[in-house]
């Protein structure tokens, strides 16, 4: 059986203030803040930025699958995780599947990357959206988490090592939503209560028995799922060491759907010690639990980027701007020509290019060029090119414009010649970023964005970002 | 340089220019009409007396045929040609290189553009389907790159950059409200210019050429012949047109603060003309002012400035219109308007102007102390990646 390798974890920039929701509607104001993806995130995005997190602390591994979940997909009939595959530059002959549509699949995913026979990459990302006003809009949250599951080996050895994993399965009407709705409809909160809370306790009491384990013998409970009450009272009757249920992020970043527990669990790998016992219990159309032990690897693994400090950033968003990215607010376009939608034939003849951002470097002269080209522009050898990505390496701005023109779902555009440390340069598009503090050296690095949505495809593509994940 | 140029082999003998604007109620038809009868007037020929066409747009038409069916040219050859905004500068080389070739006595060079009949601001988009990977910046956005890198280069203050921006604008509104083709025929106040809303970096919308709807003509003969057209015919002196390798944006040496283009179509231009001290020679000059920063790079790499200095040449008043080396007397793309295709034959509609002493109230002062070469520069594209043209004409033949 595998075990998780490496992890990583991927929240969004933006904060919104639940305050100002209940202030722009004139209904009384909620607490916290819950996350928000920009403008060009999706859950495809924002999945390569997480499995890019958990890729960088293992660089040795290959993983032979790739598995993702999202209730939010950004396509339907076409697989999503074919550009998550292809922004990661996975081998070929690495397979890719997507688990889709619903929070349960996001427990699902980790449960086949866990039982898998190769080496599987989990990519869970979700986007949580409602209506204006509504519980789903307050308490949801946008992120991404990713584990690498494989077997312990000397070049990647095991962090947790999954004990027991127990689940409950019943069919029953809590939430759902149609395909295309902006929004998820739910049966009236104390039913859904009542069908997960015998779900939660059988689950767990399965898992502890697999496991050999008293409930107050297990450090640290993660207990999530979108029915938040149900979620409470199952955490509450678990039998748990006093301290020993984890946040679940409520306040800051909200409930990721199918991320979540996944998000909760690199959070608490964050914060555990080696050979501890980290209980997940998800509980989504049923209930799933997995026991985790913890290693001594534990103890070496990367320390940047933690879900916490990731909490502790970003920058806030106001209500309409929020409600604009997401659709909910149809916005006055610029008087500029719509963007071209990605042609198919291009897109796939550069896909090492605009998925991977792989450059080239002149084999005669050393120089590196991006996007990679046939003749050196430095010593004007022809075809001495070979391939090198790009997407890890950090690079400095030059020189910067604010464009007030272009067109954006979020104007102005920001837009940087940046150098990179090994030399390339680029010039692109900047984001997550205060077009007022943008300055010529300032440190930046890759990111995946779609850029936007042209003709009904997703053009997905590398932007930069302020240096933050290292 | 491996040119070798065409120095007094043609003329220009005549020339037309539409006003230049928001011209809603005239078509591409009726702008390409209109430059050809005042160019075809001014040269005193007919249309079947010229023997081939040049013609330069770059979205208002396609073919020969945007020109040939307007003025039912019959049997023959038409070509359309485009190089971005260098795009008539293009269709006037190529004219000349014909008629010095012999293959023609009489050509004719005209460029249009139809801007104003898109429904959007700035310039349509015009790219071949790609895979989403370029930048999708605006043009103002790419120019404005110019800015940040000049000001940190050479030690300037944000604040004095802008107020050498301000100073282009200012000086080609004045210019050009003396101009009654002119697409904006008012002085601007330079507070108006330094608090206009902001389109990219720091460039607000008077940092901006307009964008217009326009034509502009030229009838070109070898020299020899230019005599019976007109007493006082414009000696084409160079043509340098060069295209870069579009390496700026990916090569870490070009620091955005030049237009290495510029610089080499100058310097050949500047070889064929035999000009050694262009800001002592030169009569005037009109220059691709597309944007302010644009304006303010281009005096260096023309050799109107040394570098670095221009600011302060630009703040001292050097290139007014009673400067020392008059720059865009006309009022530039700054305030004649910028139709793509016609503007580079615009340029030349100036120094034809003012070689001749036509120049009305605009009329630079040094040409009456014995001035007599002027130069246009047009270029197409961004910094780091552009086209270049730069033409030196003039009044009298060489010795």
């Amino acid at each position: 059986m595998n075990g998780i390798v490496a992890y990583g974890a991927y929240l969004p920039y933006f904060r919104l203030d639940r305050k100002a929701i209940g202030d722009s509607l004139g209904a009384p104001a909620d607490k916290g803040t819950r996350s928000v993806a920009s403008y060009d995130e999706d859950t495809t995005s924002m999945a390569v930025e997480a499995a890019r997190a958990a890729l960088r602390s293992a660089p040795a591994a290959r993983p032979a699958t790739l598995y993702f979940a999202t209730a939010a997909p950004a396509y339907l009939d076409k697989t999503n995780a074919t550009a998550i595959h292809a922004a990661l530059d996975l081998d070929a002959s690495a397979a890719a599947f997507d688990m889709l549509g619903s929070v349960r699949s996001g427990a699902g995913a980790l449960r086949a990357a866990t039982d898998a026979a190769r080496p599987a990459l989990v990519a869970l990302s979700d986007i949580r959206t409602g209506l204006p006003g509504g519980a789903d809009e307050r308490e949801g949250g946008d992120g991404a988490v990713a584990f690498l599951l494989a077997p312990d080996s000397p070049a990647a050895p095991l962090l947790a090592a999954p004990i027991a994993s127990a689940s409950v399965t019943a069919e029953f009407l809590d939430r759902w939503r149609l395909p295309g709705e902006p929004a998820s409809r739910q049966w009236e909160e104390r039913f859904g209560e009542h069908a997960y809370v015998p779900l939660g306790a059988a689950a767990v009491a399965d898992g502890l028995k697999q496991a050999g384990l008293t409930a107050a013998a297990v450090t640290r409970w993660v207990v999530t799922g979108p029915h938040g009450r149900a979620s409470r009272r199952v955490a509450a009757s678990i039998g748990a060491a006093k301290g020993a249920v984890a946040d679940d992020l409520a306040s800051s970043i909200g409930n990721t759907g199918a991320a979540h527990a996944g998000l909760l669990l690199a959070d608490a790998l964050d914060r555990a010690k080696p050979d501890e016992t980290i209980a997940v219990v998800s509980l989504a159309d049923g209930c799933d639990v997995t026991i985790w032990r913890t290693t001594a690897a534990l103890a070496a693994r990367s320390r940047a980027a933690t879900v916490a400090a990731q909490v502790a950033a970003g920058m806030p968003v106001s209500y309409a701007t929020a409600l604009t990215w997401r659709g909910f607010l149809q916005r006055e376009p610029p008087r500029r020509p719509d963007p071209e939608r990605p042609a198919a034939p291009p897109s796939f003849r550069g896909e090492s290019w605009k998925f991977a951002f792989t450059g080239s470097r002149c084999q005669a002269c050393g120089a590196r060029h991006v996007p990679p080209q046939r003749v050196c522009v430095k010593c004007h050898a022809m075809d001495r090119m070979a391939p090198e990505r790009l997407a890890d390496v950090p690079a400095t701005i030059a020189t910067f414009t604010v464009d007030r023109l272009a067109y954006s779902l979020s104007p102005p555009v920001v837009a940087a010649v940046i150098d990179f440390e090994g030399g390339g340069r680029f010039q692109c598009e900047l984001t997550d970023v205060d077009p007022a503090a943008v300055k010529i050296g300032d440190r930046v690095e890759m990111t995946f964005r779609r850029l936007f949505t042209a003709g009904g495809v997703h053009n997905y593509f590398w932007k930069a970002r302020p240096l933050r994940s290292r | 340089m491996a040119s070798n140029g065409i120095r007094d082999r043609v003329a220009i003998v005549g020339m037309g220019c539409t006003s230049f604007g928001e011209r809603w109620d005239q078509g591409v038809n009726d702008l390409l009409v209109d430059a050809t009868k005042d160019a075809l007037a001014s040269a005193g020929v007919e249309l079947r007396d010229v023997d081939a066409f040049w013609l330069g747009t770059l979205y208002s038409g396609q073919s020969g045929l945007t020109l040939s069916r307007p003025l039912k040219i019959e049997y023959k050859p038409v070509s359309r040609l485009e190089n971005y905004c260098a795009t008539g500068s293009e269709a006037f080389r190529n004219a000349c290189y014909a008629v010095a070739s012999g293959a023609y006595d009489v050509a004719m060079a005209i460029g249009v553009e139809k801007l104003k009949d898109s429904g959007i601001s700035g310039l349509p988009g015009f790219s071949a389907p790609g895979d989403g990977t370029r930048a999708g910046l605006t043009a103002p956005a790419t120019f404005s790159l110019l800015a940040p890198a000049y000001a940190k280069r050479y030690g300037v203050e944000d604040a004095t950059l802008k107020e050498v921006m301000t100073r282009i604008a200012w000086k080609n509104h004045k210019n050009g409200a003396l101009n009654p083709r002119a697409q904006f025929r008012k002085e601007v106040p330079k507070d108006t210019i330094a608090c206009s809303p902001l389109v990219a970096g720091p460039l607000g919308i008077f940092d901006c050429s307009g964008v217009s709807d326009g034509s502009a003509a030229a009838i070109i003969v070898r020299a020899e012949d230019a005599h019976r057209y007109t007493d006082k015919p414009l000696y084409v002196k160079a043509l340098s047109f060069v295209a870069g390798p579009a390496a700026g944006p990916m090569d870490p040496d070009y620091d955005y603060t030049t237009f290495p283009e510029v610089v080499a179509s100058a310097t050949d231009a500047y070889a064929q003309a035999g000009i050694k001290d262009p800001r002592q020679e030169l009569a005037m000059a009109e220059v691709h002012d597309c944007f302010t920063p644009t304006e303010l790079v281009l005096m260096e790499d023309l050799g109107f400035a040394s570098r670095g200095t221009a600011w302060k040449e630009v703040l001292a008043g050097t290139f007014d219109l009673d400067g020392e080396l008059a720059v865009n007397p006309d009022g530039g793309l700054k305030s004649f308007g910028h139709p793509i295709g016609a503007s580079g034959l615009r340029m030349l509609f100036e120094a034809w102007l003012q070689l001749r002493g036509e120049a009305g109230q605009r009329q630079v002062a040094s040409i009456a102390r014995g001035r007599k070469l002027a130069l246009t520069h047009n270029l197409g594209g961004a910094p780091g990646e552009c086209v270049s043209f730069v033409s030196v004409v003039g009044s009298e033949p060489s010795r």
